[in-house]
């Protein structure tokens, strides 16, 4: 494995920061402020682009910018997971920034220049989480992330906005004060250096010798301290934070905040601890069977919510665990599903709040029991929808079949058989609460007021903003399904090392 | 003497023209007249003091862990007491921040101060003599006439310039400050009873009986712990805070409360280590409880300058227990914490001044929603916020970081219990944020204090834009100043801790060297055995 330094890689942190100064200085001119976000997101894709064939080639980008103390610095390093999300992440962005013209002129929010000065920042944070060489430069941006979503998250500033975001800031400064913070010394007394380990994902960077206890605190310090990724029953700030405007809940509550959380996990997992200190400790399995109990909790609540943005919210808790359980089963199959679940998840999810956001915008209606026959007069949105949710279910072709189809093979890898009927039971009460939706929206009976009217809601040039976005998250949710292996390949460079 | 100090080799006496400028410049503005005269004249005797210490900063030899800058001029030979000044690698950063400070100092009185400018601009230069004069000090009586000194001038700074409450808090602190004080002449007396000495690198070279450095540690500790101000000597910190003007609270958050945490440094550590040893369990108990009621009872003030003034007594438990953690990094991170309290916790002052200016309260119910008003305010509220919560790539970070580092190193219990310090400063500093810049949801409204309230009354009855203009730039000038060094320190600490370095690992030396030859050896084995002890306890707990 080869490794060039290089600054260039700074970059593409950069430009959604400087993005945000962009925007906050133009906060007078919406057309010029909207076109610098579109742009700055545009040429965050392109910037990641740029490093994708070599890190295809096996090699990685490294570029350390301070040191605070030996063996903690800000350093970047960019691999194969690093740049999944990042691509994922920059990409959704572009789809979420012409979404937002849609959603917030369509509805007329206030405070508008905040709310893309937050979320661009947001963005080059998550980035810069995805590029993070060392537990320090994960732990930052982790931070950073969760102080720009705060003025996302109360953007309505009414009562329950204060009170989601209140629970919000509190979740996550909380568990990340109380159990990331000491976690991180205890990594560093231990190992001397907070530095991922690039060369492999098997041995981890602590020393033969350190005390395995000391260790496994570690790891459930960290396992907990991330509390984006949504594992219960530090999951609670999740919902509530959906008082947030949808484009916040569609990219930064499936997209980037929880796939911070989620790939924070994972990188500690493989990259700090490895997998033979998981596998020795039991610490993996554990964290197998925790994980599981979310997957199914999560799915039974998702089942009882009869808002559309609340059941999605659960579905989230749901699916970010899949990644954990795929990693946590320590096999290069599981590793492989739980991984390519970022993606597959981002591409699905951002469609369903996406739709959920344009029917909201479009109809006024945010009740699942609402929406009989909206799907003839939104059948774009609605039909996307359902495709997306496919995805979640886990059907072919769309990309969720492939994580399932990984996740299934790593369980008969470790010959359990729990697990397995862990994910298959997931999988039915994915079904169970995402085919009502679709079925309520093409065949269920319309609200009163609603009889008659058939007029179709997608024509306004507003409306067109927020549709065609989701048609294309729609449509490449099912190409990463049919062909993952851009993904798969990147993936690999980081299991098989 | 000479083998301990490094002369001057400078073309001019640095540290004396550091002490002699603020006092002449005290002295002259005694015959000028006008306000604005006076405002201009001490500023610029202030900063002509930072420019001229700036040597001390690029001509510092890191290598060594001898006094440099050394001014050595016979005094008073019959009791062996000579005027000798130096700086090493602790007390030199100290330096610096004292004489960067002062100029803000001023600034933040620019239009604050309403009255008798002349004599509070006399009184502020004179404190800026005496707290240097603390830190350059290599000679106990030197130091004690600096740090009674300082008493004076701050006392009048409280009484005259205070809020309602002046003459309690003045008073409260003279007395809490004072008593301290008398316990540490006992000891300088004591020292040179049995020395023969008043030269304190003399001082740490003797060894002592276990009895009398207990003696001394004692004394000298007390002194100390009030100025820290350790928990449960803290009570007059509020009090004063509270009551002072800025400048007044930025003094003695910055520089004042950093003359505790030298003084244990200077002193109680390498004069009677084997006392230190013996003493260090009860201390960095009493470091962890200052961490935790410092932090639990901001957390439940309305005063916004209450609650960063509890806020400093949490910080100021992790310096202490820093220092007695006796290993590098915790000492370390001590002295970076020092350093970060005093431009973080000063610019927060700086911040509440400058919104007392415009709503005269400091009640946070008053100044709310000021997020849409103010927005450059806000923005310098948020950053240096999250300075004080120790926000990583914040200077804060750096040395709660070392200063855990050194307590999970050595005592992972002790790291352990400083975790819930940390938890309660992210609460109590994001919870003031939330407040201050958007949200009047806790049923309080509008009202008006009128306790702290001098002035017009209904003007500060539900601001508006027309009340609240946002910070002029005076204001942004002193805010971005100490900006530069939230994020220099937080992303480069380098510098500082290369700075520092030598002369800690001499510090350290002459700790663990009087501690070993020392038969309180088995003593402070017992006390390690307890911590220990303790620690195997939950970890077998746990494991179980």
């Amino acid at each position: 494995m080869n490794t060039i330094i290089t600054s260039k890689i700074v970059l593409t942190m950069l430009i959604p920061m400087v993005t945000g100064v962009l925007v906050m200085f133009s906060g007078k001119k919406p057309n010029l402020r909207d076109s610098w976000s579109t742009l700055g997101a545009i040429l965050t894709f392109a910037s990641v682009l740029q490093f994708l064939p070599t890190i295809l080639d096996g090699t990685q980008l490294q570029y350390t910018l301070f040191e605070l103390y030996p063996g903690i610095t800000v350093k970047l390093n960019l691999d194969g997971l690093g740049v999944v999300f990042a691509l994922v992440a920059s990409f959704l962005w572009i789809l979420a920034s012409l979404y937002c013209v849609g959603y917030m002129r369509g509805l007329n929010e206030h405070a508008q220049t905040r709310f893309y000065v937050c979320y661009a920042v947001s963005v080059g944070a998550a980035m810069g989480a995805a590029f993070a060489g060392n537990l320090f430069t994960l732990y930052l941006f982790y931070e950073i992330v969760s102080i720009f979503t705060y003025p996302l998250v109360m953007h309505h500033q009414d009562e329950e906005g204060y009170a989601g975001a209140k629970k919000y800031i509190v979740y996550l400064m909380f568990t990340s004060k109380a159990f990331l913070l000491p976690a991180m010394v205890i990594i560093y007394v231990l190992a001397g250096t907070l530095d991922f380990q690039t060369a492999g994902i098997a041995q981890g960077i602590f020393p033969a010798e350190a005390d395995r206890f000391v260790v496994g605190i570690a790891y459930l310090l960290c396992l907990f301290g991330f509390a984006k990724s949504g594992i219960m029953p530090l999951h609670n700030w999740l919902p509530d934070a959906m008082v947030a405007p949808t484009p916040v809940s569609a990219l930064l509550h499936a997209v980037v905040v929880v796939k911070v959380g989620v790939f924070s996990t994972c990188r500690v997992m493989l990259s700090i601890f490895g997998t033979n200190i998981l596998h020795e400790t039991g610490l993996g399995i554990f964290t197998a069977y925790f994980v599981s109990v979310t997957i199914l909790t999560a799915s039974i609540i998702a089942l009882t919510k009869t808002n559309l943005k609340a059941r999605l919210a659960y579905s989230t808790v749901s699916q970010l665990s899949y990644i954990i359980l795929g990693v946590a089963m320590l096999t290069p199959n599981s590793i492989t599903g739980g991984l390519i679940h970022i993606a597959n998840h981002a591409f699905a999810k951002i469609t369903l709040f996406f739709a959920a956001g344009c029917i909201f915008v479009a109809s006024g209606k945010k009740d699942i029991g609402e929406m009989g026959g909206l799907g003839y007069r939104m059948p774009f949105t609605l039909i996307a929808f359902a495709v997306a949710s496919l995805g979640m279910i886990g059907a072919p072709p769309v990309g969720g079949f492939v994580t399932k189809w990984y996740l299934a093979l790593g369980t008969m890898d470790i010959h359990n058989w729990i697990l397995l009927c862990v994910l298959l039971a997931s999988s039915l009460l994915n079904a169970g609460y995402f085919v009502p939706i679709f079925l309520q929206a093409f065949f269920g009976k319309p609200l009163p007021e609603d009889e008659g009217v058939t007029g179709s809601l997608e024509n306004k040039p507003l409306i067109m903003f927020m549709v065609v976005p989701l048609v294309i998250t729609a449509t490449l949710s099912v190409l990463v399904g049919i062909y993952p292996d851009l993904f798969l390949n990147l993936i690999n460079l980081m299991v098989k090392s | 003497m000479e083998k301990y100090l490094i002369l001057n080799t400078l073309n001019y006496p640095i540290l004396s023209m550091l002490l002699l400028v603020p006092l002449i410049g005290a002295v002259v503005a005694m015959f000028l007249r006008g306000d604005t005269l006076q405002k201009f004249w001490a500023l610029a005797v202030t900063t002509v003091t930072a420019v001229i210490s700036i040597p001390l900063w690029n001509c510092f030899d890191r290598s060594t862990a001898k006094y440099q800058f050394v001014e050595l001029r016979h005094w008073f030979p019959a009791l062996n007491l000579d005027y000798v000044v130096g700086v090493d690698g602790i007390s030199v950063l100290l330096v610096l921040l004292t004489t960067f400070v002062m100029p803000l100092c001023i600034l933040c009185s620019w239009t604050y101060i309403q009255k008798r400018i002349k004599e509070f601009m006399i009184v502020t230069l004179l404190m800026e003599t005496a707290m240097l004069g603390v830190f350059v000090s290599l000679n106990t009586v030197l130091f004690y006439i600096f740090w009674e000194g300082m008493l004076v001038p701050m006392y009048l700074i409280i009484a005259i310039w205070g809020g309602d409450r002046k003459d309690y808090a003045s008073i409260k602190f003279f007395l809490y400050t004072f008593a301290g004080s008398i316990f540490l002449l006992v000891s300088i007396v004591a020292l040179y009873i049995h020395t023969g000495t008043f030269f304190i690198p003399e001082l740490m070279d003797h060894t002592y009986g276990f009895a009398f450095q207990m003696w001394v540690f004692l004394a000298c500790a007390l002194g100390f712990a009030i100025k820290m101000p350790m928990f449960p000597f803290h009570t007059w910190l509020p009090a004063a805070h509270v009551q002072a003007p800025t400048a007044g609270s930025v003094i003695l958050a910055s520089i004042l409360l950093k003359m505790g945490g030298y003084g244990f440094l200077r002193f109680c550590l390498p004069i009677a280590p084997a006392a230190t040893f013996y003493c260090m369990p009860y201390l960095i108990i009493m470091s962890l409880v200052s961490i935790i009621v410092g932090g639990y009872l901001a957390l439940g003030q309305s005063d916004i300058k209450k609650l960063i003034a509890y806020s400093s007594v949490g910080h100021m438990g992790f310096v202490t227990l820093g220092i007695f953690l006796l290993n590098d990094a915790g000492i370390k991170g001590a002295m970076l914490q020092m350093i970060n309290h005093g431009v973080t916790t000063g610019a927060l002052f700086i911040l509440i001044g400058l919104i007392y200016e415009r709503t005269h309260s400091r009640e946070l119910s008053v100044n709310n929603k000021l997020g849409m008003i103010m927005p450059i305010y806000v923005t310098f509220l948020g950053i240096f916020s999250l300075s004080s919560l120790a926000f990583p790539g914040t200077n804060s970070f750096v040395g709660e970081f070392l200063v855990l580092f050194g307590a999970f190193e050595k005592y992972p219990l002790v790291g352990a219990m400083a975790i819930p310090g940390a938890i309660l400063a992210a609460a109590y500093m994001l919870r003031m944020l939330q407040k201050m810049v958007w949200d009047d949801s806790d049923g309080h409204g509008h009202h008006h204090d009128d306790d702290h309230g001098h002035g017009d009354h209904g003007d500060a009855h539900g601001h508006d834009s027309h009340v609240l203009a946002d910070c002029n730039f005076r204001e942004i000038l002193q805010l971005a100043f100490l900006t530069i060094f939230v994020f220099w320190i937080g992303l480069h600490p380098t510098p500082l801790l290369d700075m520092m370095d030598t002369s800690i690992a001499h510090l350290i030396h002459q700790v663990d060297a009087g501690s070993v030859v020392h038969d309180a050896v088995q003593h402070h084995g017992e006390h390690h055995a307890l911590l220990n002890q303790a620690g195997a306890w939950v970890k077998s707990i746990v494991s179980f």
